[in-house]
C-alpha cells in the first residue's frame, strides 16, 4: 500500500504549552484512520496542520509525497483539490441552500455546464442518502444528521482521494451515527477514498477504523489496529477503552 | 490532462478517450464533444476508454450523459472498457444518477418583493413598539427591586460606547467648526460683519451641528455594536441561556445598554459644543482677527443660553432611538450569518434616519414654543 499522509516528528508549540512533542505516523492508501485521545491532546491541531490550516512548526508533513510547508501557492491549491474536509460543526455556508453549498467549488473551479453541475450535485445528494427535494432547503431547515450529510456531500464535490473527517458523529443521535459510519465504509468502497478521522466514538471506532493513533500528552501512546492499541499499556487506553471488547 | 480524440472508420466512429478524467480538467473534452461528436446523427459510435488513467464521478455522469444524448439521435453507441476501475465507476454512477435533477434559486418578482418589504416593515414596526415596551415595563419594574439593577453592565456600557467614543466626536466637532467658520469667515468679511462669526457660530453648533454629528457618530460606532454583540449572543444561543436560566435578557443586556446612552449623550454633546466652538475660535483669529477674550465675550452677550439647554435636551431622546433600534436589531438576528451583516447595517441606516427625524420634529416644536 502507497504511503499517502507521512508525519514526521511534529513539535507544536502554542506559548508555554507544548501540543505536540515529536509526533510521527504513516497513513497509507485506503485505509481509514483514526486520531484517538484526550480531549486537548492536539488531534484537530494535528489534522489542521495536515490539511493546510495551520503552519507546521518544527519537523515535516508529507502529503502525496510533498512536504506540505515547503508548497508554492499553486502546488497548494492543487493539493486542495484532492481532498475534502468535514468540519466538526459542518461549517456549511448558511446564505446558501444545500445544492448551492455542494455545488460551489465545482461552479468555481470546473468548465462543467451548469445541467451537468446540477446533474453531479444529484448524484453526491443520492450517494450520502438524501433526497433530490433536500437540495433547495437552507441549512437552517436541516435536522443535525442531515446537516453532516450535507457537508459530506460537499467534502466529496470533486471526488477527493483523501477525506478528512472531524468528529463526523459527535452531536447526532445513535442511530445517525451508526448510519452515518455505514456511510462512510459505504463510501470508501465506492469512491475509493482514504480516510483520515478525529473521533471519540466508541462504536464508530470499532467499526470503521482500520488503523488508529492514540495520542496522549503529546506523543504517539499506541498506533496500529484495535488489537495492537489495546495490547499496549497506557492509561488513557486503559480508561477509554475500558468496556470495549474486540 | 483529459484528452477525446476522434477518429473515423469508414461508417463508424471512435472516440479515443485517455488521460486524467476529472471534474477539475474536463475542460477540453467537454470542447470537443460540444463541437464534434453531439452534432452526430444516425452513426455507429464506440467509445474506447482503455487509456483513461483516472476516471471520476463528474466524468462518469458526463459520459453517461453525451451517450443518451447521442442515442437519442439515432445513434448506436458502444462502449470499450477493459479497465475494472473504470467499469465499476461508470457503472456505480449509472445507479445513482439524477438525470432530470435541477435545483432552482427561487428569485422573487417586483410585486412579491414589495408586498414581503411591505409586511416586514410592517412586523418590524410592531416588533419594536412591543420591545419599547417591554423596556420600559422592565424600567417599571425595577422601581420595586432597584437593587437588582445591572449598575456594573451601566457603566461598563457607558464606558464602552461614550467614554471611549469622547476623541473620534470632539475631533470631529473640531473640525466641523473649523470649516463652518472658514466658509462663513469669507462671507462675512465682505459685509465687515466679522464679529458676527461668533452669534452664528454659538447658535449653530450648540442647537444643531453637535447633537447631530454625536449622534451620527454614535449611532455608526456604538448602535452597530450593540446590533452585532446582541446578534452574536441570539446566535449562539446565549440569550435563551439566560431565559432558561430565569435571568430576564432585557434587565441585563437591554436596559443597561440604552440607560448608559441616554445618560452619555448629553455629556458626549457637551464635549462636542466646547470642541466645535474651539475650533471656529481658531479660525475667527486667524482669518478675522477676533482675539479669544473677544470672542469669549461676544459669545456671553449674543449666545443665550437656551440655545445649549436645546441641544442638550434632545441628547437623551437621540441615544434612546439609536439603542433601541440597535439592540432591537440585534435582536432580530436569526440563525444564518448573513442576518447578522444585514441587521447591523439597517441599525445605522435606520437609527441615522431616525435622529434626523426626531431632530426636525425638535425643531418645529421648540420654534413654536419661542425656544
Amino acid at each position: 500500500m502507497a504511503c499517502i499522509i507521512k508525519v514526521d516528528d511534529v513539535v507544536t508549540r502554542f506559548g508555554d504549552r507544548l501540543v505536540h512533542d515529536g509526533i510521527s505516523l504513516n497513513i497509507a492508501s485506503g485505509e481509514i484512520y483514526g486520531l484517538l485521545g484526550p480531549s486537548g491532546c492536539g488531534k484537530s491541531t494535528l489534522m489542521r496542520e495536515m490539511i493546510l490550516l495551520e503552519p507546521v512548526q518544527s519537523g515535516s508533513i508529507r502529503l502525496f509525497g510533498d512536504d506540505v510547508s515547503a508548497l508554492s501557492h499553486g502546488e497548494e491549491q492543487w493539493l486542495r483539490g484532492r481532498w475534502g474536509v468535514l468540519f466538526q460543526s459542518n461549517a456549511l455556508f448558511t446564505s446558501l441552500c444545500v445544492a448551492e453549498n455542494i455545488a460551489l467549488v465545482l461552479k468555481e473551479s470546473t468548465t462543467l455546464s451548469p445541467v451537468m453541475i446540477d446533474e453531479v450535485v444529484a448524484f453526491k445528494l443520492d450517494i450520502v442518502g438524501l433526497s433530490q427535494r433536500d437540495g433547495e432547503l437552507y441549512p437552517s431547515q436541516l435536522s443535525g444528521g442531515m446537516k453532516r450529510k450535507v457537508a459530506l456531500a460537499r467534502a466529496l464535490a470533486i471526488d477527493p482521494t483523501l477525506l478528512f473527517l472531524d468528529e463526523p458523529t459527535s452531536g447526532l443521535d445513535p442511530i445517525s451515527a451508526r448510519e452515518f459510519d455505514a456511510l462512510i465504509l459505504r463510501l470508501r468502497d465506492m469512491l475509493q477514498l482514504t480516510i483520515v478521522m478525529v473521533s471519540h466514538d466508541l462504536v464508530s471506532i470499532r467499526t470503521t477504523l482500520d488503523r488508529m493513533a492514540v495520542m496522549d500528552e503529546g506523543r504517539i501512546a499506541a498506533e496500529g489496529t484495535l488489537e495492537e492499541v489495546l495490547q499496549v499499556d497506557n492509561p488513557f487506553i486503559r480508561s477509554f477503552f475500558g468496556g470495549v471488547s474486540v | 490532462m483529459a484528452h477525446l480524440k476522434v477518429i473515423r472508420e469508414d461508417s463508424t466512429l471512435r472516440l479515443h478517450c485517455s488521460g486524467r478524467w476529472d471534474a477539475l480538467r474536463l475542460a477540453s473534452v467537454i470542447e470537443t464533444m460540444q463541437a464534434e461528436v453531439l452534432p452526430i446523427r444516425n452513426t455507429v459510435i464506440t467509445f474506447d476508454l482503455d487509456a483513461i488513467t483516472h476516471f471520476d464521478t463528474a466524468a462518469a455522469l458526463l459520459l453517461h450523459r453525451d451517450i443518451r444524448t447521442l442515442e437519442a439521435n439515432g445513434n448506436e453507441v458502444t462502449l470499450k472498457i477493459e479497465d475494472s476501475a473504470v467499469r465499476r465507476m461508470f457503472e456505480m454512477v449509472g445507479r445513482h444518477a439524477h438525470p432530470e435533477a435541477t435545483f432552482v434559486t427561487k428569485m422573487p418578482g417586483m410585486l412579491e418583493s414589495v408586498g414581503v418589504a411591505t409586511v416586514e416593515f410592517i412586523q418590524d414596526t410592531k416588533g419594536l413598539l412591543a420591545f419599547v415596551g417591554e423596556t420600559s415595563w422592565t424600567f417599571v419594574r425595577l422601581f420595586s427591586s432597584p437593587r437588582t439593577f445591572r449598575w456594573r453592565e451601566m457603566l461598563f456600557q457607558m464606558n464602552e460606547s461614550a467614554i471611549k467614543a469622547l476623541w473620534i466626536i470632539a475631533l470631529t466637532m473640531f473640525l466641523v467648526g473649523v470649516v463652518v467658520a472658514y466658509q462663513s469667515a469669507v462671507q462675512l468679511k465682505t459685509y465687515g460683519a466679522n464679529i458676527f462669526i461668533v452669534d452664528m457660530l454659538g447658535i449653530s453648533i450648540l442647537r444643531e451641528l453637535a447633537p447631530m454629528l454625536t449622534a451620527i457618530v454614535v449611532a455608526g460606532r456604538s448602535g452597530s455594536a450593540f446590533a452585532a454583540q446582541i446578534g452574536v449572543m441570539k446566535m449562539t444561543e446565549e440569550i435563551d441561556a439566560m431565559r432558561t436560566m430565569g435571568l430576564d435578557p432585557f434587565a441585563f443586556l437591554v436596559l443597561p445598554r440604552i440607560l448608559a446612552l441616554m445618560v452619555m449623550m448629553p455629556v458626549l454633546i457637551f464635549f462636542a459644543d466646547v470642541a466645535g466652538v474651539v475650533g471656529g475660535m481658531v479660525v475667527a483669529n486667524i482669518e478675522l482677527d477676533i482675539t479669544m477674550t473677544l470672542f469669549l465675550e461676544r459669545f456671553r452677550e449674543a449666545v443665550d443660553i437656551k440655545h445649549f439647554w436645546v441641544g442638550m435636551i434632545k441628547g437623551p431622546f437621540f441615544a434612546a432611538f439609536i439603542a433601541f433600534i440597535g439592540i432591537y436589531r440585534g435582536m432580530l438576528v436569526k440563525s444564518d450569518t448573513e442576518s447578522i451583516g444585514l441587521n447591523t447595517t439597517k441599525s445605522v441606516v435606520e437609527a441615522i434616519f431616525a435622529v434626523i427625524i426626531l431632530d426636525a420634529f425638535f425643531s418645529i416644536i421648540f420654534t413654536n414654543l419661542g425656544f
